[in-house]
């Protein structure tokens, strides 16, 4: 309903009787559009001081991130590359069991000298390379012997060139990944492929990544615990203790926080490793035999010691940003009237700590699961996370299809387990102070 | 970030320059029309970077006064590059990589194809780049500078009268309990394994071409899965040897040689069946025409004989080209004679097993999701 429709209705009325109840403004116009005006110009005035963020964010965040999403489904470069080829494909049956006819390889040596001219055939070589092994070659020789194809018939020079044309695997491949848009990143990241019987599962030596995502999960999920674990103690003395002590305790928290970490991840090599501090300490006092030493890194365990306390910090800040606005009087009104120490704690203090739990939570659990750099220098095997088998497909094989998949089904997994946590604890009830 | 920016006067430098004195003409000096007066050259860092920066990037600012900033991402090359491309803002002008990374680039369009003939200097004898590099130019976008080996470095006071002479030994937990260091990835550990399961050398390819070979070479490195701490940096296999973390373990040569000759650490090279790789020089494809001009006058230069023997004053990796290797002459702060520490060296390349970059870009994808999976098992 426009303003101005009701205003003119209002100011017919108006006109008819003065005495109709409305509240009107000085002017004369009824003091309700009047707000709403105020309240609309306030609003504009509001979005465009926050529009230069806006901007910001939807250009250099929510753009890339789609853009880089759009990829785990992107797969023009078939039809870019071979155009032709991909038409007359669409004759052939892969369940046929025959070779394309000799008009598709005419027109796969047309499109590859066109290919080969603009230098791209190697790409598309590598790309249908991450779905099969020997692409890559195959193209890089066909590329140079295309060159020397001047008239057909071509499909037995194919062959004399690289005997992988004759393969009908290389043609039932570029048959399946002729389309525009793949499934095939996102089957990949789940451990499974396309075949001509349809979706399955990889053979099982070539399993990898669902296997990677629980472990995520579950590893993410122990820190978060170990975090809260270690920091509630730690939030509640600060938030006790006179502001002058706990100022100082405050710097112990935050120094290791400013501390590159870098340096924090190596200093816990030192201290982890076979002949590493803790290890000889142990050996010194007696307590370990010096032939078996304890295993602290290159595995799990050590994950989770060096990210508990490179991430200690987010716990316990907006546990005691919380714990720093409940009343003492609480307390003291429970034991007042009976409760022990515990009771009191337990039924009276813990419950108006929750928002800060919540908050420290969910803040050590997604940074967790997005770790990399620590799982990769102390994890060995067995403590790594998808985020780098992600960092290895985006910097080292340059399957940026797989690794935006991977991406995607992290981001998606992640507001999973935020909705999730909205319906069990509440997202009202998380406060960072 | 690690960017490193030197802005060398021209002048400032001249007295280096005089120490690289040679008789073959200086190709810094010939005329370069055209070019731009700026350039951003992109390497590993470390030692590495600065034997590139004393043996040839100094000398070239000296004579030609060009700008130059010498960035430290090369290990993450491929995919900026990969970025850059897509952006359409190349900023990097010259990039050191690995083989079988500018076979990745070159294949992905990313770099720039070089003619040997036009592009890089004759040696001092006249034999053509072609020919003085021979093989080593493994596609026709890569210019090798350096060979360097993976190869094993083990404790000397570790393994008592009985050091390892063979790669073989690796796997015998039973003369070497400990454990041994090993590179994150497939490749090398699975010829190694191969090769160790009895297949001779020049069958190994053929061999892991077949899916019985590959579980074969998982099984034996299966064998030794829970001696090995898999490494990912070149640094850390030396400071685990240092620590006495590991018993033995594969690094390239260049680490163990500072660690043994620079920090005289009680270490000791095994040089058995190492592993020989290449680095060199791409330049990325689509710079503007003034920019490519000065990356290519850059590059005769860089590698022309006299440079390439200059760098192996500075660290222990063998010059790419033939004609280089009789002017590898001592180190330049230790005083040492240089070329026993080449792996190229004839003592020290007796058996040396030849990495097969053309095999490993068609299979690398493929072998390296199971080699993850076999990991994580």
């Amino acid at each position: 309903m426009s303003s101005s429709e009701t205003l003119s209705v209002e100011e017919q009325l108006a006109a008819g009787q003065s005495d109709d109840g409305i509240v009107r403004a000085a002017d004369g116009t009824p003091l309700k559009a009047r707000l709403a005006k105020a309240l609309r110009r306030e609003k504009l005035r509001s979005f465009l001081m926050i529009s230069p963020l806006l901007l910001f964010i939807v250009f250099s965040f929510l753009l890339p991130i789609g853009d880089m999403l759009f990829r785990s489904v992107e797969n023009q470069i078939v039809q870019n590359t071979l155009p032709t080829v991909v038409e007359e494909l669409e004759r052939w049956d892969p369940a046929s069991g025959e070779l394309p006819d000799e008009e598709t390889f005419a027109a796969l040596a047309k499109d590859l000298k066109v290919a080969v001219e603009e230098r791209i055939h190697t790409r598309l070589g590598s790309r249908l390379n991450y779905e099969e092994s020997g692409f890559s070659g195959l193209f890089r020789t066909t590329g140079r012997a295309v060159k020397k194809m001047e008239s057909g018939p071509y499909k037995a020079q194919f062959i004399e060139a690289d005997k992988d044309w004759g393969e009908l695997r290389t043609w039932v491949i570029l048959d399946s990944f002729k389309a525009p848009y793949t499934s095939g990143y996102f089957l990949s990241a789940v451990d499974a492929e396309n075949t001509a019987e349809g979706v399955q599962m990889k053979p099982e030596n070539e399993r990898i990544y669902l296997q990677l995502f629980m472990r995520t999960l579950w590893m993410s999920l122990a820190i978060t615990f170990m975090c809260l674990l270690l920091g509630y103690p730690v939030a509640y003395l600060l938030a006790q203790l006179p502001a002058r002590t706990s100022n100082l305790l405050m710097i112990l928290v935050l120094l290791p926080f400013w501390t590159s970490l870098l340096v924090r991840t190596s200093a816990w090599k030192v201290l982890l490793q076979g002949q590493g501090v803790i290890n000889d300490i142990l050996v010194w006092i007696g307590i370990v035999d010096d032939a078996s030493r304890l295993v602290l890194i290159n595995n799990q365990l050590g994950t989770i010691i060096a990210m508990t306390h490179i991430l200690l910090p987010f716990m316990i800040l907006p546990l005691y940003s919380v714990m720093k606005t409940i009343s003492p009087s609480y307390v003291r009104a429970a034991k007042s009237m009976g409760a022990n120490d515990w009771t009191a704690f337990w039924k009276v203090y813990f419950p108006q700590s929750v928002p800060g739990i919540g908050a420290g939570a969910i803040l050590v659990f997604i940074l967790a699961i997005g770790y990399y750099i620590t799982p990769a220098l102390v994890g060995g095997t067995s403590g790594i996370f998808i985020s780098n088998r992600i960092a290895f497909h985006i910097s080292t094989s340059l399957n940026w299809g797989l690794a935006a998949a991977l991406g995607a089904i992290l981001l998606v997994l992640v507001l999973l387990l935020f909705y999730i946590y909205d319906k069990i604890v509440g997202i009202d009830n998380v406060k960072l102070g | 970030m690690k960017h490193k920016s030197l802005l060398l006067a021209a002048a400032a430098s001249t007295a280096l320059f005089s120490s690289t004195a040679i008789a073959q003409e200086n190709l810094a000096e010939a005329p370069c029309e055209g070019c731009a007066e700026e350039m951003t050259l992109v390497s590993w860092g470390g030692a590495y970077q600065q034997s590139q920066l004393k043996a040839y990037v100094e000398p070239y600012v000296a004579a030609t006064g060009v700008k130059v900033s010498f960035d430290e991402s090369s290990a993450e090359a491929t995919a900026k590059l990969r970025a850059m491309n897509e952006a359409g803002n190349v900023t990097w002008d010259v990039v050191d990589v690995v083989a079988s990374d500018a076979i990745r680039l070159c294949d992905e369009g990313l770099a720039a194809e070089l003619d040997p003939a036009t592009d890089l200097a004759e040696a001092p004898d006249g034999t053509s780049a072609e020919d003085d590099f021979g093989n080593l130019r493994v596609n026709e976008c890569f210019i090798p500078q350096i060979v360097y080996s993976t190869t094993i470095g083990y404790r000397t006071d570790m393994v008592g009268d009985n050091p390892p002479t063979e790669i073989c030994d690796i796997f015998d937990t039973e003369a070497y309990p400990g454990k041994r260091a090993l590179q994150k990835r497939p490749i090398d550990n699975l010829e190694w394994a191969t090769y160790c399961n009895g297949t001779p050398k020049e069958e190994i390819y053929e061999v892991l071409s077949t899916d019985e070979g590959v579980q074969a070479a998982f099984d034996k490195l299966s064998t030794i899965k829970d001696d090995v701490v898999w490494w990912t940096a070149g640094a850390e296999t030396p400071q685990l040897l240092a620590d006495g973390e590991v018993v033995m373990g594969s690094t390239f040569n260049g680490r163990l040689f500072s660690a043994i000759v620079e920090q005289d650490q009680p270490i000791g090279m095994m040089w058995d069946m190492q592993s020989f790789d290449l680095d060199g020089w791409i330049i990325p494809a689509g710079l503007e025409e003034s920019r490519m001009k000065r990356a290519k006058h850059f590059l005769k230069f860089a590698t022309d004989t006299q440079r390439l023997a200059d760098q192996a004053k500075y660290i222990s990796y063998g010059p790419a080209r033939k004609s280089s290797a009789p002017l590898v002459g001592k180190h330049e702060e230790l005083g040492i004679d240089m070329a026993p520490h080449m792996p190229t060296d004839p003592a020290n390349a007796g058996n040396v097993h030849n990495y097969d970059y053309t095999w490993w870009a068609d299979n690398r994808d493929d072998l390296d999701a199971k080699f993850q999976a076999w990991l994580a098992q």
